[in-house]
């Protein structure tokens, strides 16, 4: 099946190169296949002061984003730090108030319709056409996309092997199940070959299995350089972006690489296992060394400015007053935990102004 | 940095707490269709406790057996001390149920709400405004009370529906993905409310198919097509129930690592940002065999390190290991709803 799967890429891909060939000719230094490993010699997204209100609401405020081509871009923020509005704006179906955006080069306010070719966008919503089975919605989108008649059949089938829906072509898609419909979702989205996917929380309410499926697909799609950006709800899906940018009141407040933007949590972690967790915690208000706790179910995740010299004496505060503990180890934060600590952060700071 | 990869095991603490829910042998068709096949836990008072599995696992058949909303076809279910054939009607008024779908109505405020769901559970007068101003204190939406349920935000609009939950103080809560598509922020204030009220004593039921409300969880049980398939403490599992180990591979050429990595035959190979991970059965012994391949494939200069599996990765080796020796023991297979069988089949 994997080998399929590869395959169909690869078609898809090829059809990909084909379709843009003429486009990228009168893009500005248009090239490379796999920018990942090298070259960033054009961006494939990039917005100058971009704004968007909605009456009295700023959505989205100064957004200056440089996504480089064929890297998979992740932008997490908390709900209502626009998104959303973000993703809206780049796909060209809403208009920015104010600012620059330019797609493949090409400005997606003055001509979106120039874009349309090489651009794929899964909102958040996305309308399939539940009475009409699978088959007929990706005929549906490739009629909309203008996809050459010729090559419509044997693309369909393409995607729908690459999408593992073949078995289910008939099925009406209101009664696929929620992973199947956000595979089919993306199957739509790719229907045109685009050289630029926009996500928006493709995997609200897939199960952790089909979630893996999406995202295998997508690091397809990658390593055949398309460009994806993202949004999610979810930091493991974060760590699997090139580039993340935290979003925060309609702006970016932090960009980086995963690894990086994790070092960003309030400290270094000491995790803690003790069988009286509720106990642990309220005793440790009066240890000094603490910056931050979180409680997860069974430990106690602990940050302080320096976890080996707080080590030994977090041991001997605990032994003092006969705790028990089954390990403390020092461990590498998580996003969420640099995602949870900015973004408190900012709204402290935000309270004060 | 010290690697995590052996975590002491922890004494399972002698548990003198009560049990809430006890359930033996638990199982439920549909015509020929199991979908819950001879499950078997117990949940301690003031638990929080995590059923963590795919659509169509049978997380949601459990949970109605559990209510009482339907009739189990084998087996035994014990609720706060209750047998779920017997009293369903006494159960049902001693738990709580907050939906994933949010079941508030949006054209009302969220006072009204509560009022609404205070009156559905028999709440009048002065018990009923005395107890909405504590549910809506505890989940901090006192100034938000007057706002039309629509207009809260996503974070709190979960708060809102909890605190209805909560309204006729149950003995023991039922949740389904109750933060399903809620930033980390939200999330966070979310579980901290859940462990206040498990320490108050009450019961925590969850049911998700997201691994950072499975690691909320005090223990959690994996379930896959109708049975358990782990069941313990979240760190417990990741110690115990990974069948090899995870490798991260940085190398400058990631491409070619990962078609190298699959041709090898390395069950799981997915990219991470510009790294690889690789889970496999013996992958710790096999490094440097798994250097010197990708070296050969030309993936550049390459560093190789094993690091802890998280939860998705050990529910999924799982997940696999059981649907392939299912496979093999069986050719005639249910087709789950995921259309997994036809999936796996081909691999």
């Amino acid at each position: 099946m994997k080998h399929v799967v590869k395959n169909v890429v690869k078609n898809v891909v090829k059809n990909v190169e084909k379709q843009s060939m003429s486009a990228r000719s009168q893009l500005p230094n248009a090239e490379s296949r796999f920018p990942n490993s090298v070259h960033h010699s054009m961006n494939a997204i990039e917005t100058h002061q971009l704004h968007r209100r909605f009456r009295r609401t700023v959505a989205v405020k100064a957004l200056d984003l440089a996504i480089p081509q064929g890297i998979i871009y992740g932008l997490i923020g908390p709900d209502g730090a626009g998104k959303t509005t973000t993703l809206r704006m780049l796909a060209g179906v809403l208009k920015p108030s104010s600012g620059q955006a330019r797609v493949l080069g090409q400005d997606v306010v003055r001509d979106p319709e120039a874009l349309r070719p090489h651009l794929g966008y899964m909102p958040q919503h996305f309308s399939l056409y539940g009475d009409l089975s699978v088959l007929e919605n990706l005929r549906f989108f490739a009629e909309i996309y203008g996809v050459p008649r010729k090559e419509r059949a044997a693309r369909i089938q393409r995607l729908l092997r690459f999408a593992q829906l073949e078995a289910f072509a008939q099925r009406p898609a209101a009664k696929l199940s929620g992973g199947m419909k956000k595979k089919l979702g993306l199957a739509c989205a790719l229907v045109h070959s685009p050289r630029i996917l926009l996500l928006d929380e493709p995997t609200n309410g897939v199960d952790p299995v089909s979630r893996r499926e999406f995202w295998d697909i997508l690091g397809e799609l990658y390593l055949q350089g398309v460009t994806i950006l993202i949004t999610t709800p979810y930091m493991d899906e974060a760590e699997r972006c090139n580039l993340v940018g935290l979003m925060f009141q309609g702006t970016i407040i932090q960009q980086g690489e995963p690894e990086a933007l994790r070092r960003l949590a309030p400290g270094e972690l000491l995790v803690l296992y003790a069988p009286d967790l509720l106990r642990v915690e309220q005793l440790l208000a009066r240890f000094p060394d603490i910056l931050s706790l979180q409680v997860y179910g069974d430990r106690l995740h602990l940050f302080v400015a320096d976890a080996q010299a707080s080590r030994p004496r977090l041991e001997a505060f605990l032994r003092e007053r006969g705790v028990a503990f089954t390990a403390l180890y020092q461990d590498e934060p998580r996003l969420e935990e640099a995602f949870v600590h900015l973004i408190r952060q900012a709204q402290a700071r935000q309270a004060a102004a | 940095m010290t690697v995590p990869t052996d975590i002491p095991a922890q004494p399972s603490p002698p548990d003198q707490r009560p049990v809430a829910v006890r359930v033996r042998d638990l199982t439920k068709k549909f015509g020929d269709f199991v979908a819950v096949d001879h499950i078997s836990f117990q949940v301690q008072v003031g638990e929080i406790f995590g059923f963590l599995g795919p659509n169509g696992s049978g997380k949601t058949t459990t949970i109605r057996m559990l209510l009482g909303l339907i009739r189990p076809t084998e087996g035994e279910a014990w609720v706060l001390g209750m047998d779920v054939l017997r009293e369903p009607a006494a159960i049902a008024r001693r738990v709580g149920y907050m939906s994933q779908k949010f079941s508030l109505y949006p054209d009302l405020t969220g006072d009204e709400n509560l009022t609404f769901y205070g009156r559905a559970y028999g709440l009048r007068g002065r018990a009923l405004a005395r107890r909405k101003d504590e549910v809506l204190e505890l989940t901090g939406l006192s100034r938000q009370r007057h706002r039309l349920a629509a207009n809260l935000a996503g974070g709190w609009q979960q708060r809102l529906a909890l605190a209805a939950a909560i309204l006729h103080q149950p003995e023991l809560l039922f949740l389904d993905e109750p933060t399903a598509g809620v930033d980390p922020v939200s999330r966070r204030h979310f579980w901290r409310l859940l462990y206040d009220l498990a320490a108050q004593g009450t019961t925590i039921f969850v049911t998700t198919h997201y691994m950072d409300e499975a690691e909320q969880c005090h223990r959690l049980a994996f379930i896959h097509r109708g049975r358990i398939i782990a069941l313990g403490p979240p760190g417990q599992i990741k110690r115990e129930r990974m069948p090899g180990q995870v490798v991260e591979i940085i190398c400058q050429q990631p491409q070619v690592g990962i078609q190298a990595l699959r041709e090898a035959g390395i069950p799981e190979v997915a990219l991470y940002g510009k790294r690889i991970h690789a889970a496999g059965p013996d992958l710790e012994a096999r490094l440097p065999a798994l250097e010197e391949l990708l070296r050969r494939a030309g993936a550049g200069p390459i560093t190789l390190r094993i690091i802890p599996p998280s939860l998705e990765d050990v529910f999924i080796a799982n997940v696999k290991e059981t649907a392939s020796v299912k496979e093999t023991a069986s050719m005639k297979e249910n087709v789950s709803d995921e259309g997994r069988t036809t999936e796996d089949g081909g691999r």
